[in-house]
């Protein structure tokens, strides 16, 4: 498979101090959707804003379609399209200006045709004419794609595409994006929703205190870390498991009222039928009980909650 | 050389001065004219001749001199402040243009709009004052390579200034001061001796003096001076923007 952007030994500290990316190594195929998630202040915006070069790394080397970011910048940046997290657009330009203001800065000749067809995609051709400040929120945010596009991109980078727009956006979002995938847009987006990664993401990297802590296919991910839960609710307290089952992996709440018993979400034999035979044979009744899968959302905030700032271990790449 | 960028950032630079034509062309044409109405109509007949030009004409490149040091510093320093303050920012830098061509498209719109205002001041003056131009080649010569240089000037200011108040207060505190104490309203010949001495460091005084020696072949210092210290201010501020680009002071952390 084809790499279209390189991450290699990448730091960023801040003139603050703050260590922003730490010996951060990550590969991007070309055509993936690739979804990188993590807590505020892991360091996605900064990985992103150095890609694009608005944040200069301290160490490190990057290359963007086979082109260093320093020194072939030019080439680099030609290649991408960037829509940043923050709503920051001009307010008195028409989005027309704004969006033929952004082909002309990246270096491509006037093409009102493919400013029309970007329009038309973002629902925004009605409005070419009105200015930015006039939008709402939502259309705003589709002006921003516009500006990112209007240079045909190969690699667009949304920083929080969704971040506070109203259902039927994100929906439209997701939709624009596929239809990207499909043309062959290498996408690379971060985002809070991990419903949103788990729509629409090729693989998914979770960064946590500057480092890549995990890269994965998302199905991989889901299926390596997802597990099932059993939870059964006792009639009675207990105050502890019974020794006849703790071969078993069970742990009891901390009130004694609920079993969970976790199993591999993969096996053909879930072990659950002869758990139930067990808590009879031992006495244990129970007045309900409930299965449960994990999400992505799980398996993310286990991810992060493992990942502590003075855990060494580099990120590791296991795709 | 990305032209389509340098033409992008000028285009649209220059797209703010039409939507803003009022306040861009129409406040500082009708301030100039009060002054030649106050100092080249009303007080200027009853003052005597300087080096033998009345004193309406005498005023007029100083007066013109003084519109164009402010107005290319104050549209240079917002033209790049407001991307600054908004975030737009964001797009210029991570676009394939070296510092070259963002310069050449802020600097180059600002300087042509007040190019386009000393030629506008220039032809209102007409209409006041009888006055002819000795040296038309040397008058734009300074008209633009002022121009330049103090929009140059005005982009350091919009890339330092972290605050609108920061925006105006090297323009008032320190260029205002500099034109009117720079000769735009007497020969420095006037002055006691000490304080000929002293106005000579003031870099403002070479580009009038020059600027009057296009328009009627008098100076109060040699025109070569006058246009080495403006090429050796220009050469300044060129430095000062490529430390700026080379360390991303205040535009790149």
């Amino acid at each position: 498979m084809d790499t279209v952007i390189s991450v290699r030994n990448l730091n960023k500290t801040y003139d603050s101090g703050f260590q922003a990316l730490k010996h951060l190594d990550l590969d991007i195929r070309k055509g993936e959707i690739f979804a990188l998630l993590g807590p505020n202040g892991a360091g996605k915006t900064t990985l992103i804003s150095i890609i694009c070069g608005i944040v200069r790394p301290s160490a490190g080397t990057v290359l963007a379609g086979g082109f260093d970011i320093q020194h072939q910048y030019r080439a680099a940046r030609g290649k991408i399209g960037l829509v940043p997290q923050e709503l920051t657009t001009d307010a008195f330009e028409t989005v027309w200006a704004t969006v033929t203001f952004s082909r002309g800065l990246f270096g491509k000749p006037r093409d009102p045709a493919h400013i029309e067809r970007i329009l038309k995609d973002l629902s925004l051709w009605d409005k070419r004419n009105d200015k930015i400040m006039a939008l709402s929120g939502g259309m705003k945010r589709r002006v921003m794609i516009a500006k990112a596009l209007s240079h045909e991109p190969e690699i667009l980078f949304l920083d929080e595409p969704t971040a506070g727009v109203d259902v039927e956006l994100r929906r439209d979002m997701w939709q624009l994006v596929e239809q990207l995938r499909d043309r062959g847009v290498t996408i690379i987006l971060t985002t809070h929703y991990i419903q949103e990664a788990e729509e629409l993401a090729d693989r998914i990297g979770v960064i946590n205190h500057g480092r890549l802590v995990l890269v994965d296919e998302k199905n991989a991910l889901m299926q390596k870390l997802g597990k099932r839960e059993l939870h059964v609710q006792l009639a009675a307290p207990l105050t502890c498991i019974p020794e006849a089952l703790s071969a078993l992996p069970l742990s009891l709440s901390e009130d004694g009222l609920e079993i969970t018993f976790t199993f591999d979400a993969r096996d053909e034999q879930s072990g659950i039928a002869p758990l139930l035979r067990q808590l009879e044979d031992n006495g244990i009744e129970f007045r309900d009980l409930r299965t449960r899968e994990s999400s992505l959302e799980d398996i993310f905030v286990h991810l992060v909650h493992e990942s502590r700032p003075d855990e060494t271990a580099p990120g590791r790449e296991s795709a | 050389m990305n032209l389509h960028a340098i033409r992008a950032i000028y285009l649209f630079e220059m797209a703010r001065t039409w939507r803003t034509l009022l306040q861009s062309i129409a406040s500082p044409v009708i301030s100039t004219s009060l002054y030649f109405v106050v100092f080249g109509s009303a007080i200027g007949s009853r003052m005597v001749e300087i080096d033998g030009i009345s004193y309406g004409a005498f005023i007029i490149p100083g007066l013109i001199m003084l519109m164009l040091l402010n107005e290319s510093i104050s549209n240079a320093s917002f033209g790049i402040y407001m991307p600054r303050f908004s975030g737009t920012i964001y797009e210029v830098l991570s676009a394939p243009v070296s510092y070259v061509e963002i310069v050449t498209g802020y600097v180059g719109a600002a300087a042509s709009k007040s190019i386009i205002l000393g030629l506008l001041i220039l032809a209102t003056a007409r209409l006041f004052v009888d006055f002819h131009i000795a040296h038309p080649v040397w008058m734009v010569a300074f008209l633009v390579l002022t121009a330049v240089t103090f929009s140059l000037f005005g982009f350091i200011i919009g890339v330092w200034a972290d605050g609108f108040e920061k925006l105006q207060i090297i323009p008032m505190m320190i260029v205002t001061p500099l034109t009117f104490l720079g000769g735009t309203f007497y020969s420095i010949n006037m002055l006691p001796p000490v304080w000929q001495t002293i106005t000579l460091f003031n870099p403002v005084v070479y580009l009038i003096s020059g600027f009057r020696w296009s328009f009627y072949g008098v100076a109060d210092v040699n025109v070569g001076l006058s246009l080495g210290m403006t090429v050796l201010f220009m050469v300044l501020c060129v430095g000062v923007i490529h430390w700026i680009f080379k360390t991303g002071y205040r535009l790149k952390n």
